[in-house]
């Protein structure tokens, strides 16, 4: 089951969001992007503390009800996945939802680099991907 | 752009003739291999000289940024687009006829529109258009439709742009193709979904008075 998927430009602004479970408790706007701002703190955190030379940063935070993925491209935007904690193959759904966005985000001409994602095709593939999912 | 002799006679020496010519000629990497550069490329071989739909979509979308900053309004827009697409469909014709194996030149309205229909989406989508119709209202007007345009497969408009349709730039080319035949019509690209294809354009074809007159003549 997969909960939400977040999109964070290389700044740590939110520049898309979408909740796919009913269950989840709403919160505000606001909250998504201090959330997404939080998070992008602690992956900078995480990245600089490692142990582990030039480490990408944190990848997988895994709760008791909740697990949370999250890749970096090589231009710093940076995909959340959050899945409940027995979801398996996220990498492969992580790929795809890149796919997505190097398509319909990237190849939009209506798309500004960095600012909140506002492209009807590919909020479709996404409701398409995760329905299949 | 305004003054195209200014890049058909370069005033500066020679060492600017040579600059431009080695973007085409890639042989700084590979001196040793015989790629033939695109130019002289043989007109006919088509097969392995497609273009990714990944390098036309960015420079599309480049092409559209960089109108969108020079227009005022939608249909401003959609002008620019469909003259950009003119000067494709100018060289199209006579590429398309060029490749032909039985090259001939079309006459009738009937006709012209099949090659566009056929040939032309051949030649530049690697498929037919999904459909072609006369229009019930008006006698002047045809139609070619595409369920699932490839110019535009990866942008979504805008809502408050709901109106454009990018696929202008394909109506400058079928513009340009009809009239280097001597078909002369205004061309115009409208969105129109159905079940099953949103994205579905249709290329609306209003031809000149005379052309149909003509038409009418020959038949």
């Amino acid at each position: 089951m997969i909960y939400s998927v977040y999109i964070i430009n290389k700044a740590g602004g939110l520049v898309y969001q979408r909740d796919f479970a009913e269950q989840l408790e709403k919160v505000s706007s606001n909250d998504y992007l201090v959330l997404a701002g939080t998070f992008h703190g602690v992956h900078a955190i995480t990245s600089k503390i490692s142990p582990v030379p030039s480490s990408s940063g944190i990848e997988v935070l895994e709760g008791e009800t909740f697990k949370l993925v999250c890749t970096q491209t090589l231009t710093g935007t940076k995909f959340l996945i959050v899945t409940d904690p027995q979801h398996q193959n996220v990498d492969a759904l992580q790929k795809k939802v890149y796919d997505l966005y190097s398509n319909y985000v990237m190849k939009n001409p209506f798309h500004t680099p960095e600012m909140p994602i506002r492209s009807d095709q590919f909020d479709v593939g996404l409701s398409k991907l995760i329905n299949e999912a | 752009m305004s003054d195209p002799s200014a890049y058909a006679f370069p005033t500066s020496g020679s060492s600017r003739l040579s600059t431009a010519s080695s973007i085409y000629t890639d042989n700084r990497h590979t001196p040793q291999t015989r790629n033939k550069s695109l130019l002289e490329r043989n007109l006919n071989r088509t097969k392995g000289a497609e273009v990714g739909l990944s390098s036309f979509a960015f420079l599309f979308s480049e092409m559209i940024q960089y109108a969108q900053k020079r227009v005022n309004g939608i249909q401003d827009l959609e002008r620019k687009l469909n003259e950009f697409g003119y000067r494709v469909g100018l060289r199209m014709l006579e590429l398309l006829v060029w490749r032909d194996r039985n090259p001939k030149r079309e006459v009738r309205v009937l006709s012209i529109l099949y090659f566009i229909h056929t040939a032309l989406w051949k030649g530049l989508f690697g498929k037919q258009a999904d459909s072609l119709e006369k229009s019930t209202e008006n006698e002047d007007e045809f139609m070619i439709s595409d369920n699932e345009p490839v110019l535009t497969k990866y942008i979504s408009v805008p809502r408050e742009l709901s109106q454009l349709n990018c696929n202008a730039f394909l109506a400058g080319v079928v513009e340009a193709i009809l009239d280097s035949a001597q078909f002369s019509a205004r061309v115009t690209a409208h969105t129109v979904p159905i079940d099953g294809f949103p994205l579905r354009t249709t290329i609306l074809i209003k031809f000149e008075k005379d052309v149909l007159a003509r038409d009418e003549l020959l038949k």
